[in-house]
């Protein structure tokens, strides 16, 4: 193995951010998610930040600055002030329980490591290996948003799965041009301000956040 | 080879005698968070001393495996205690026993101490031996896979090979040992009965695993017994060490880093220490039925380990 120092720190965080999508699948309370969220959105900014040094690619020094203001404080901050307005700290058990989905979790990784193999051999990057986790990432965030039930934990397994993406931009290409990214994330800026305020109108017509009353298409 | 030998029985005797050392501090600590006045960290080894003052009471029906045991465990733990490396690497008791076997080393202590604990009929032994068994055998397992992954990074399965690939090469960080560190924090919380699988203070019934099984035990057989609780502990901080934070650990026949590897491991042991009975303070006993959730998150944690050594660090 000949990779520099700060190489393997990328690894390192690389590792993190999988077992940050892990904790999120196995945690119940959704306070603790959103710290966990603010968590991987912190090393994230920091692998990003790394690379960019690393490589001299000055524009994922804006990308990375940008996602420690959106998802370690901002997003986070809005999440903390919305559960206690809605006091819907407790999720109701998942639809699959907890173990079963770290299983399936596992089986996931699994394929994404052997999906990314032919493709990170292909790209020329020096963090290309991180890409398997990468994609990993997006699979786990969008298994939590599968087996979920209530709306803001849907909402954070969205935004988990674009942590994900930006990550495998990042390992495999060096980021998306400045513009993209300053796009999404302004996407997801007023993506979770819209859902917030959805998320209120869901309680106020269902009296609950649960969304299998959604199902239900015709009115009372 | 004869300092060798003697280094070896150096080493071994210093674990057995500084365990209770790490069980009192690790008391202390608690009882500082917990914001009550500390016993002194001597506790263990005054326990000690008055239980083996005492005489022992066992019962009618206890067969002479009851007695034996305990001179089983405490054997089977000093003999963990002696393969790992904790101050010198190397040594000529190294070769009896790679990972693999120091698991089943494990194991056959907890099996006599399963045994002895339905050998007097009573309800709480076999209670407790049962579900020594449900955590023990969901933590077995989760133990290989952290050590496949250490075996994997450095080509062995033996112990002073791991170690001097890990301490003594060029500087290299694995993120499959984070995965495996974190999978091995849990497993020895459950295995050394500490919270949140087992409580190591109660003698409530509905949640007592390890206390259930010694309930029957006094005097002499109760101190071994104790006493190889703490050399349990012992052996299981050097394995962490050992495995994760190695540096410090003499090289073979490197007689003079051996003063700094004694003060490297006593400021390791401490830290760990600290930090395990912070652990303890916030975090609350689980159900008896979430353990088998807690060790089997600690099982994937460790194949992750191995899925990520294969995908970052071939």
């Amino acid at each position: 193995m000949s990779l520099t120092y700060h190489l393997q720190v990328v690894n390192l965080l690389a590792a993190l951010l999988l077992l940050i999508s892990f904790a999120m699948l196995s945690q119940r309370r959704i306070i603790g998610l959103v710290t966990l969220f603010a968590w991987q959105g912190a090393a994230l900014a920091l692998s990003t930040a790394i690379v960019a040094w690393s490589t001299g690619q000055h524009h994922l020094y804006y990308s990375a600055g940008l996602t420690l203001i959106l998802k370690v404080i901002a997003m986070p901050w809005f999440f903390y002030r919305l559960v206690k307005k809605l006091d819907v700290d407790r999720e109701v058990e998942p639809m699959i329980n907890i173990p079963t989905t770290m299983l399936i979790g596992i089986v996931l990784v699994i394929f994404a490591f052997n999906l990314a193999l032919p493709i990170s051999q292909m790209s020329g990057t020096v963090t290309r290996s991180t890409l398997g986790i990468a994609m990993a990432c997006v699979l786990l965030a969008f298994l939590m948003m599968i087996t979920r039930r209530k709306a803001i934990t849907q909402v954070i397994g969205f935004l988990a799965m674009e942590n994900g993406l930006f990550f495998a931009a990042t390992s495999a290409s060096y980021g998306m041009p400045l513009v993209v990214e300053m796009g999404v994330a302004l996407d997801v800026l007023v993506g979770v301000f819209v859902l917030g305020i959805f998320f209120f109108q869901i309680r106020e017509t269902f009296d609950s956040l649960d969304l299998k009353h959604m199902e239900k298409l015709k009115e009372h | 080879m004869t300092t060798g030998i003697l280094l070896q029985i150096a080493q071994t005797l210093l674990a057995i005698l500084l365990a209770p050392l790490l069980m009192g501090w690790v008391n202390q600590c608690r009882a500082w968070l917990q914001g009550r006045s500390a016993p002194p960290i001597t506790q263990p080894y005054r326990t000690l001393r008055k239980l083996f003052h005492k005489d022992a009471v066992i019962a009618h029906d206890a067969s002479p495996l009851f007695r034996f045991a305990p001179y089983m465990i405490f054997a089977c733990m000093a003999l963990a205690a002696g393969i790992v490396p904790t101050i010198a690497n190397d040594l000529p008791f190294s070769p009896a026993a790679d990972v693999i076997a120091l698991v089943g080393i494990f194991a056959l202590a907890r099996v006599f101490l399963a045994l002895a604990a339905m050998d007097t009929g009573t309800s709480f032994g076999s209670l407790g031996a049962r579900r020594e068994m449900l955590v023990s055998f969901l933590a077995e397992p989760a133990l290989l896979m952290v050590f496949f992954t250490a075996s994997l990074i450095s080509q062995s399965t033996e112990l002073p090979i791991i170690v001097e690939t890990l301490a003594h090469r060029e500087f290299v960080i694995y993120p499959s040992m984070a995965f495996a560190a974190v999978a091995f924090w849990m497993i020895s919380v459950a295995e050394n009965a500490r919270i949140p699988v087992d409580n190591p203070t109660t003698h409530l019934e509905l949640t007592m695993i390890h206390e259930a099984m010694i309930l029957e035990y006094s005097a002499r057989h109760l101190a071994l017994i104790e006493w190889a609780v703490a050399l349990k502990l012992f052996t299981y901080s050097a394995l962490g060490i050992a495995l994760f934070l190695p540096w410090g650990i003499a090289a073979q026949g490197d007689f003079n880093a051996l003063p700094l590897a004694i003060l490297a491991l006593v400021a390791k042991m401490a830290l760990g220490g600290a930090v395990l009975s912070f652990m303890e303070a916030i975090s609350a006993k689980v159900r008896l039925f979430r353990a088998p959730e807690f060790l089997g998150t600690a099982f994937l944690l460790g194949v992750l380990g191995m899925l990520i050594h294969f995908l970052l660090e071939v």
